[in-house]
């Protein structure tokens, strides 16, 4: 069987997303947009209003009587196990009883006509607590010997004595920032009951078999009765992972009860609350190198702010040190997490999955190297680039390096070394704005850690009209996921892909789904429907073959289908299969080759295969304020043959300017209570279209190709380009430097605020 | 009096005889009219997903903007045209020139923030035909967007203006039709109400006098940019709330030899032509406050009556030495916006009265303004600090030196130990350096989220060492756009 003709929408071809004339006329819709059946309610949490205590008196008394409610919540009304621990530490309550351990944290909930009426209704609750001490932050938790959430990892590999016998030592201490997803959509879960034990939740989630599971759990139902589904997201970024789950099993449990209709959505300040975000680290390191600036060894300590429980943050925290390497060989490394419970948030993923902060501690080294030998960091950079055949902290052999042709190519498009040269006679003339030029790459091992999610499913069915039905297990959250998987089914069938519908994702099609996350939604369900329609293409083979007498090589499916010298169009060839009763629908399954990993051990192949990228950026700064512009941004990113370049340019832009706020302006502050008091876009500042680099030059290295059997020889793209902004990170600690004629690396904290920065420079004036 | 709020909405006459003071147009969209395209992202206008365009009479010109629909006020829509993203078609019923450009220049990836660039993108297009990047920018201040990065957005927006059409676009063919439908709903006074909720739209500025002599202890809502968020974020009660944004005579704004005065129900962006005219060294202060659609609603007499320590309008309305007149049924007096604020949370206006208009003296041919703002992002941002200088000099020598700070006191407030430093003082660097040093005694700022008091006292001196190098012609700010 062979294909050679032009298919609409096939794979590598830059086609729309299948959503963008609904988005922009307003008529895609989201959760919170379905039409709801007569009798809906809707339900809103109560919070606690204390860091840590215990509840001592809980009067609902004036909530109930309140306006419009039906229905008050607590946790005795949980018939199943009052728990949404998505890892099974038990450790994640849906209502916090007696105890609670931060501040925004649901003890109940409210059920009313309206939204407002039980917004108000909560307000009314009188609860007293014994306030017991509690911990902010993973340094003061450590202190307090507030123990981990979750086990902590050690990763080692050489002789550590090469620290000691290393010519030259450094050490220091980096605090990373944590972030608000800030997706624009907020937390939203919409139950609608059925009969017996039945729910169907409509929810905006990434991840629709955990809040199947979930539900069940917590109502003590068996998954067969939980329909979760979900059509788009409006962004998840991770935080849709498992931050859902407490909506969701409210609006479930409420609608169970009531036998009508809940919707529960949060007002942003309250979604800003109750919700996990990017863990915030403080990172102690030590490096030992040498004159040549070749790295020896090197030993951190990685503690994050964890939260009041597990949630994700074992899996974070170990690719905060699988990416403690970045893109360098360390000969001797001993890299080990500290998970810190603390009475915040529980933290939870965010694109990139504590990747980012490792990455971001060794281009710290790297720069503390370079300022100490007073070399360009990009020297520093490439004497310590791995090399095929190197082993990782996790004992993984690299053998997909492309980054010393990616810093080739992006130096000369970047113009580098002219421009950093350009940088530093600007500065020496020694004005008010003062600047600075970096150079970074990123490498990003793909696959989640926990290799049993490395599965997925799809279900295609072909109708006797010739339509095609589309489902997955991978959900849309704005990255084009169900673009790219309709484009490999529309090369694999050969057919236009508007003959292809594209649906909804549903527990009920795909079941024991993996979250759509670690950028993982292409590769699996990419490869699951290119299963499912390669079982529909045999049968469609061989029933063309057997009704004609001919080999089945020699049939051709597609818009038009060849059987011999015969040709039809597709849907009368359907049509014609449907009648010989050939099976029409293909549940397909994948699942990644050739990963493993022992956790205990510290070694194994956690990664199927590594994304690589390189950004160069310039920045000017206002040396009297602090304030900044980012005047030129390059970047070069690898996505192996990509599935569909314009969505993967989109990717890479957005996942810059994502990385740029987590490095600058999108700042988390607790006041001493423990309140979070940058809550909402007001005082939580993510970058605007005024904050983008003046000039953004973004390529894809067209060149590259996934040297593992990946969808169609891509590569992932979601997470890796966030850490491409690194760049513009190390180029303001450049501009401070300057102050002291690069004797010293600045060393500034992320986020690297216009407080931080005009701070910095004080320092060295 | 009347007792209907009446507006159009799209190709719809909407009248509401029930209506309480704290619904909200974003609510009244969605849930009432099923019009779902208009999103809610935050609830207090600061992601414009919610943006629609406003259409009202101005000076007999019927002018569309964008705005925030989660913190406008339904009651506040009287007289209005609204105009969501269902409305926004091509003549063919195909897409709009901006919807297309979008589309083709892959604009959305998650979709949600979408509707709301396209409302403001479409409000930029029609004030605005040939945008270059600075307009674009601008216009753009106001809407967040977290998956694209921005740049397929901007090139649509590019794209769009390319694109041509305004001509045949349905809110300019429509105009008159639009106008006149405006136009037959009466200028009297309305008042509405759900149960006892109460809202009140006075016929003028008399009438408003009137109806606050008869509800003293009303709520005055004029563009609701922060009275929006008492209600969408703390669930307050504002009823009766007394809604002046259509008065047209709240907007008038009059220029005497030496004075310009502006009515207190004048717009930020209504301002900005006569700010590029008289104070154009405020013009990027003034682009900083909030997003577009926060300036389009928003007032400078709001900003005032307000009493908020981080406005941005009082500092340079102090510097510049302006007065303000409050108004009763009594009658009216007159006084210096600075003994306005009294203290946090606490201004010289009694109960009755309302601010009616504001007077700027212009500025003198040899004086200097400037106007500082820093905040944690360059735009839509809350102030950190904020500073205002006018100095006046007779060559050699500060005659005159005010310089006003919002952001570092409960209220915004002069630095009288810098400006001593300053006056009577050669007009050379070491005397702002001296002015510099002074105003550490001025103030002693609090730590918060948006600033420690280090930083805030550190920029407060740095910002007489700008103004220096401002004024001796060295090169010293970042600019986005040359």
């Amino acid at each position: 069987m062979k294909q050679d003709v032009f298919v609409k929408g096939a794979a590598h071809t830059s086609i729309i997303h299948d959503s963008a004339v609904k988005h922009v006329t307003g008529q895609a819709d989201y959760t919170d947009d379905l039409m709801m059946p007569e009798g809906t309610l809707h339900g809103y949490l109560g919070l606690s209003s204390v860091a840590h205590g215990r509840i001592t008196t809980m009067d609902l008394d004036a909530v109930r009587k309140a306006p419009g409610v039906h229905l008050v919540l607590t946790a005795e009304d949980i018939p199943g196990v009052n728990d949404i621990s998505p890892n099974g530490l038990h450790d994640d309550p849906v209502f916090a009883t007696p105890e609670v351990q931060f501040l925004g944290q649901p003890i109940f909930a409210v059920i009313a006509e309206t939204r407002d009426q039980a917004r108000r209704a909560c307000q009314l609750a009188r609860v007293e607590y014994d306030e017991l001490p509690f911990s902010l932050d993973a340094i003061a938790a450590r202190d307090a010997g507030m123990g981990y959430v979750t086990k902590p990892l050690k990763l080692a590999r050489g002789d550590m004595a090469e620290m000691e016998s290393a010519p030259k030592k450094l050490q220091g201490r980096l605090t990373v920032g944590g972030q608000e997803h800030f997706y624009l959509e907020s937390q939203i879960a919409f139950a609608i009951p059925g009969e017996d034990d039945e729910v169907i939740v409509n929810t905006s989630t990434q991840h629709p078999s955990e809040v199947q599971h979930m539900v069940a759990h917590v109502l003590d139902i068996p998954s067969n009765a939980v329909v979760v589904q979900v059509r788009r997201m409006g962004g998840g970024f991770g935080g849709k992972e498992s931050q859902m789950n407490v909506f969701c099993v409210t609006a479930a449990l409420a609608a169970k009860k009531l036998k009508r209709p809940v919707k529960v959505r949060p007002d942003r300040d309250d979604d800003f609350q109750i919700t996990g975000k990017r863990h915030d680290f403080v990172i102690d390191y030590s490096c030992g190198y040498d004159e040549t600036g070749k790295i020896h060894a090197v030993d951190a300590d990685f503690y994050a702010r964890c939260g009041f429980s597990a949630d994700l943050s074992g899996p974070v925290t170990d690719r905060a040190l699988f990416h403690a390497d970045n893109a360098y060989y360390y000969p001797a490394v001993e890299l080990r997490s500290h998970p810190m419970k603390t009475n915040t948030v529980s933290n939870t993923a965010f694109r990139g999955f504590g990747g980012p902060q490792g990455v971001i501690m060794a281009e710290r080294i790297v720069e503390d190297i370079a300022y100490a030998l007073r070399r360009d960091p990009l020297e520093i950079r490439k004497r310590n680039l791995y090399e095929n055949g190197q082993l990782t902290p996790y004992h993984q052999e690299v053998e997909d390096q492309i980054l010393p042709r990616l810093f080739e190519e992006l130096e000369a498009s970047s113009d580098y070394h002219a421009r950093r040269q350009a940088v530093l006679d600007f500065n020496a003339r020694g004005g008010t704005i003062r600047k600075g030029i970096a150079l970074t790459p990123v490498k990003f091992g793909i696959s989640f850690t926990a290799t049993w999610y490395n599965q997925a499913g799809a279900l295609i069915h072909i109708y006797s009209d010739g339509s095609i039905h589309l489902n997955h297990g991978g959900t849309e959250m704005g990255q084009g996921l169900n673009t790219k998987v309709a484009q490999v089914v529309a090369e694999a069938l050969g057919v236009d892909i508007g003959r292809i519908r594209i649906t909804k994702t549903t527990t009920e099609k795909v079941p024991n789904t993996s979250a759509t996350a670690a950028s993982s939604g292409s590769d699996l369900n990419g490869m699951a429907a290119l299963n499912a329609c390669e079982q529909l293409l045999a049968r469609l083979a061989t029933f063309a073959a057997e009704t004609r007498g001919i080999a089945p090589e020699q049939v051709s499916i597609g818009e038009t289908v060849r059987i011999g010298d015969e040709n039809l169009p597709f849907a009368d060839f359907i049509r014609s299969a449907y009648l010989a009763r050939v099976q029409l629908s293909a549940a397909g399954f994948y699942k990644t080759p050739k990963i493993h990993w022992n956790r205990d051990t510290g070694r194994g192949r956690p990664f199927y295969y590594y994304a690589y990228g390189a950004a160069c950026a310039e920045v000017s700064v206002d040396t009297l304020t602090g304030e900044y512009v980012v005047e030129r941004a390059d970047v070069l990113h690898d996505v192996g043959r990509s599935l569909n370049p314009a969505l993967d340019k989109g990717q890479v832009e957005g996942a810059f300017i994502q990385g740029m706020g987590w490095l600058t302006s999108e700042e988390l502050w607790w006041d001493a209570k423990g309140r979070l008091r940058t809550h909402a876009p007001s005082t939580y500042k993510i970058p605007l279209a005024s904050d983008r680099p003046k000039i953004f030059n973004v390529a894809l290295a067209d060149w590259s190709v996934n040297r593992e059997n990946t969808i169609k020889r891509s590569k992932a793209v979601g997470e890796p380009p966030f850490m491409l902004p690194i760049c513009v990170f190390q180029a303001l600690n450049m501009a401070v430097a300057s102050f002291n004629d690069y004797r010293e690396n600045p060393r500034i904290d992320a986020p690297a605020t216009p407080e931080r920065v005009l701070m910095a420079i004080e320092n060295l004036r | 009096m009347g007792g209907e709020i009446r507006f159009l909405l799209n190709d719809t006459e909407i009248r509401l005889s029930e209506a309480g003071s704290r619904d909200t147009l974003l609510d009244f969209l969605r849930l009432e009219q099923r019009l779902t395209g208009t999103k809610e992202g935050c609830a207090e206008g600061d992601c414009g997903a919610c943006t629609v365009l406003v259409g009202r009479l101005h000076h007999g010109h019927l002018h569309y903007e964008p705005i925030n629909a989660c913190i406008r006020f339904l009651a506040s829509c009287h007289g209005c045209h609204v105009v969501t993203i269902e409305h926004l078609r091509g003549r063919d019923g195909g897409l709009h020139p901006v919807q297309a450009a979008m589309v083709e220049h892959h604009g959305s990836q998650c979709g949600f923030c979408t509707p709301g660039f396209v409302m403001a993108l479409y409000g930029l297009w029609m004030q605005n035909p040939r945008p270059d990047m600075l307009a674009i920018e601008t216009a753009l201040q106001g809407n967040l967007c977290r998956c694209t990065g921005y740049e397929p957005i901007v090139k649509a927006a590019f794209a769009a203006s390319e694109a041509g059409g305004q001509n045949f676009d349905a809110l300019t063919v429509e105009r008159d039709r639009v106008t006149a439908a405006l136009n037959a709903i009466p200028r009297e006074r309305v008042e509405v109400a759900r149960g006892n909720d109460r809202a009140i739209l006075p016929a003028d500025a008399a009438d408003l006098a009137q109806v606050l002599a008869e509800n003293p202890k009303a709520t005055i809502v004029a563009g609701a940019t922060d009275v929006g968020l008492w209600v969408t974020k703390f669930l307050r009660d504002i009823s009766p709330a007394v809604f002046i944004g259509h008065l047209t005579d709240l907007k008038k704004i009059e220029i005497t030899p030496g004075h310009i005065t502006i009515g207190a129900g004048v717009t930020y962006s209504e301002f900005e032509p006569f700010v590029l005219a008289h104070f154009p060294e405020a013009l990027d202060y003034w682009r900083r406050i909030g997003g577009w659609q926060v300036r389009n609603a928003g007032t400078i007499g709001g900003n005032v009556a307000n009493g908020s320590p981080i406005g941005e309008t009082p500092p340079l309305l102090i510097a510049l030495g302006a007065t303000l007149r409050l108004r009763s049924s009594a009658g009216s007096r007159d006084l210096a916006v600075e003994d306005y604020f009294i203290d946090y949370g606490k201004q010289d206006r009694r109960p009755g009265e309302f601010l009616e208009s504001i007077t700027v003296p212009l500025k003198a041919e040899d004086a200097r303004i400037a106007a500082y703002k820093v905040s944690k992002r360059h735009h839509a941002d809350i102030t950190a600090s904020a500073a205002a200088f006018h100095v006046e000099t007779d060559g050699a020598t500060i005659t005159c030196a005010r310089v006003a700070f919002g952001g570092m006191a409960a209220t915004p407030k002069r630095a009288k130990s810098a400006e001593a430093a300053l006056k009577g003082q050669p007009f050379t660097a070491e005397t702002f350096e001296a002015a510099a040093q002074a105003v550490a005694n001025d103030f002693q700022p609090l730590s918060d989220w948006r600033a420690s008091a280090e930083y805030r006292q550190q920029l407060a001196a740095n910002f007489f060492r700008r103004f220096w190098l401002e004024q001796s012609g060295a090169e010293h700010r970042l600019r986005r756009v040359e």
